[in-house]
């Protein structure tokens, strides 16, 4: 119900009914793509869809969205990375209205931390539609010849058991895991969090230079150096470093549970059957994994058919799709799905225990909460490639304080 | 054709045809002009306004948004960016070492291939085919491709090293291997460009020279050295400028292989990625545009420069 009706606020009679929705290259966006003629034919509506990479979509809406363009109407954006930027130039429309109009579509179904990442001064600008959390892919095969019974439960352990395999298989990494230095800076938050340390700290000073901020660095990096991949470059995300991890290559890898199925599908992997899944190890501070909405639907304040995105974003993020996806290997942001029996069959059972883990102890965000995230992301990354190409991780975590430090100053203006 | 001896008209003669209106006698004498408008104007739309704009912007602090409201700055921007000795002079440097020593190796090794297919021989067609063939693959497509190749782990080039008994080298990985890297894959992409040019030369030139060389009994080299390349130079001249422009605003194929700030410690940011990035990651469009306005300005006295050198050579 409620599609048949202009549901909605907002009474835009010249409406087209024709919705121009920009997505990335997602697994939601492969199976939502499935399940569109369901909406046309319900809804009487044609959907028009822009796939892009992550970068080119982000290239995308800076070029678009600044000139004010009208001809996206439903776009898919990280509430963490741009969120507050896009926010703040009014780019992201106020749903306000829109998420109380329709009680079946229960608003208040969704988790509060994602919900909150993707609101802005209080208000709804988005809908999350995928949620992460960081967990550790291993190699069941490799642990068994190593001697190893249980995955490793600390990061202590992990040390160990990935240099013990790296010492037992020429050719195998022990760890693999994001070296770039913006693209790292997500998977390593779980560290920094576990070694008891956070981005910015309680007073809202820059926090890169604390202590537990130096081990983690020294210890992310030196891992990846002494473990990992011979001759690793500086410069890979989870493409590269889960193609390490699927060809075979490596032992652990610490990568967001949402990529899974990269792992355990066999016409990606050569691994699927020996993957394994367990929660974030634990650090000196316990395991304190991230658990973010790392995509959320927003309707372009430009658009001239903003009824009719909002008829979207409704029917793919309402109860029913949101099972299919999350049934499809898409972690969800409600609530309900999780609690569904149906919701979780289709998940390796491990990998389940280790989301639950998470979302028991996660941290709300894997970067640092600003508006111009990039920048941010360049600074407080600077030490871990430094890490990994074996300088002095203490020394590099120090200037970037000092830079971080300027950062926020500057943006505090 | 000047000794016409048709009878004189009435005084007057042709130019005065009492009948033709103002309008048609202007447009006749200023037709130059008339016909190349619409080009003049499309020209004017397309490269003068988005440079005014540019320009303008680099007078202000526009960040975040092109719509936000952004302050008039003066030249602050530019006194920022020529005093940043972190990421604005390195990447001049960088942008100046990859195009002088790409080019330096296009040049010679253009000339020389060139040389080779100068001289009919057989299956000449087939060899010419093949050496285009790197020019016409789309630049991202070649540095996805070299990429591949020079994985540090899995990539074809160590392999290829191991087979010889030469241990695996970072390539692309090495935080000083990488521009000399980049700077390969684009002499190998833009050599036979080089070579294109200067064989048009070469085939065009007039064989008495040479033949008069040859009877007074001038070597091979010398023949080259002191009859083809004075000859040749005006065309390796125009060479020189079309590929150093190109290699000058190289982007792509950097971008490809190392993404985004030309590498997690900038090995290949040159100023063109440099731009990029800070309008598209950092969103700083007033100071994006005070480098892309320093670029241009570098740009154009190069191509000022070179064609000065070119008209030399000519005389």
């Amino acid at each position: 119900m409620g599609l048949s009706a202009c549901g909605g606020g907002g009474d835009d009679s010249s409406a087209s009914k024709t919705v121009r929705v920009t997505l990335a290259n997602h697994v939601w966006t492969e199976n939502i793509k499935q399940a569109l003629p369901e909406f046309e034919k319900q809804s009487g509506l044609k959907v028009e869809i822009t796939q892009l990479g992550e970068d080119q979509l982000s290239d995308q809406y800076n070029v678009k969205l600044n000139a004010g363009s009208s001809d996206i109407d439903v776009m898919m954006y990280r509430p963490l990375q741009e969120g507050k930027l896009f926010a703040k130039n009014k780019y992201l429309a106020d749903l306000s209205e829109q998420v109380k109009s329709n009680k079946d579509w229960d608003f208040a179904d969704f988790q509060a931390g994602p919900v909150e990442a993707t609101s802005y001064e209080g208000k709804p600008v988005g809908v999350p539609i995928i949620t992460e959390q960081e967990v550790l892919y291993y190699r069941k095969d490799l642990l068994a010849k190593a001697g190893l019974s249980a995955p490793p439960k600390t990061l202590d352990e992990l040390k160990a058991a990935a240099a013990k395999v790296k010492a037992a298989e020429p050719g195998v990494a022990g760890f693999v895991a994001r070296t770039g230095k913006s693209p790292a800076v997500t998977q390593f938050s779980s560290f920094l969090y576990s070694f008891g340390g956070d981005f910015v700290d309680d007073s809202g000073k820059a926090g890169v230079s604390s202590d537990a901020a130096k081990q983690a660095y020294a210890y992310y990096g030196g891992l990846i150096k002494d473990s990992g991949p011979a001759n690793v470059s500086t410069d890979m995300s989870w493409p590269e470093a889960m193609a390490i991890f699927t060809q075979g290559k490596a032992a652990f890898y610490t990568e967001a549970d949402s990529l899974y199925k990269n792992a355990t599908d066999p016409a990606k992997s050569k691994v699927a059957d020996t993957v394994g899944f367990a929660p974030f190890p634990a650090g000196p501070a316990g395991s304190k994994p991230y658990n973010i909405p790392s995509w959320a639907l927003g309707v372009n304040d430009s658009s001239k058919n903003k009824s009719n995105a909002w008829k979207f974003i409704e029917w793919a993020t309402g109860k029913q799709q949101t099972l299919v996806q999350q049934k499809a290997g898409v972690p969800s942001a409600r609530t309900s799905v999780w609690a569904n029996p149906e919701g979780t069959a289709t998940y390796p059972k491990d990998l389940v225990e280790a989301i639950a883990a998470s979302t028991k102890v996660g941290v709300g965000h894997d970067r640092p909460l600003v508006v111009k995230v990039a920048e941010a992301r360049e600074i407080v990354g600077q030490p871990i490639v430094d890490a990994i190409a074996g300088k002095d991780a203490a020394a590099a975590a120090d200037t970037a304080n000092t830079a971080f430090q300027k950062f926020l100053d500057d943006e505090a203006k | 054709m000047a000794t016409v001896t048709t009878p004189a008209r009435a005084p007057g003669g042709a130019s005065e045809m009492p009948d033709t209106p103002g309008w048609a006698r202007w447009a006749n004498e200023h037709r130059k002009w008339l016909f190349a408008a619409p080009a003049m104007i499309f020209v004017a739309a397309l490269i003068v306004f988005p440079l005014a704009w540019t320009g303008y912007l680099s007078l202000t602090d526009a960040e975040g948004s092109v719509r936000a409201e952004s302050e008039f700055v003066g030249f602050r921007n530019y006194v920022d960016v020529l005093s940043d000795t972190e990421r604005f002079w390195p990447a001049v440097g960088r942008t100046a070492a990859f195009t002088v020593v790409a080019l330096l190796f296009e040049v010679v090794l253009g000339m020389a291939v060139a040389l080779l297919l100068w001289r009919p021989f057989r299956g000449q067609k087939w060899v010419r085919v093949a050496i285009l063939m790197p020019l016409v693959a789309t630049p991202v497509a070649v540095g996805m491709m070299w990429r591949l190749i020079f994985d540090p782990n899995i990539g074809l080039a160590n392999q290829v090293l191991g087979w010889v008994g030469i241990g695996p080298q970072p390539w692309l990985a090495g935080q000083h291997s990488a521009l000399p890297t980049t700077i390969f894959i684009d002499v190998w992409q833009w050599t036979p460009m080089v070579v294109l040019i200067l064989l048009a030369g070469l085939t065009s030139l007039s064989e008495e020279p040479q033949e008069a060389a040859r009877i007074d009994g001038a070597s091979t080299w010398q023949r080259f050295r002191h009859v083809t390349l004075p000859l040749l130079m005006p065309t390796v001249i125009v060479a020189i400028l079309l590929r150093g422009i190109d290699a000058l605003k190289t982007f792509d194929i950097l971008y490809a292989t190392k993404g985004r700030g030309g590498g997690s410690f900038h090995e290949v940011e040159t100023l063109n990625v440099y731009a990029y990035g800070l309008s598209f990651d950092y969103n700083e469009y007033g100071v994006s545009s005070t480098v892309l306005i320093i670029f241009f300005l570098i740009i154009i006295g190069s191509m000022w420069a070179l064609t000065a050198r070119r008209k030399e050579a000519k005389r």
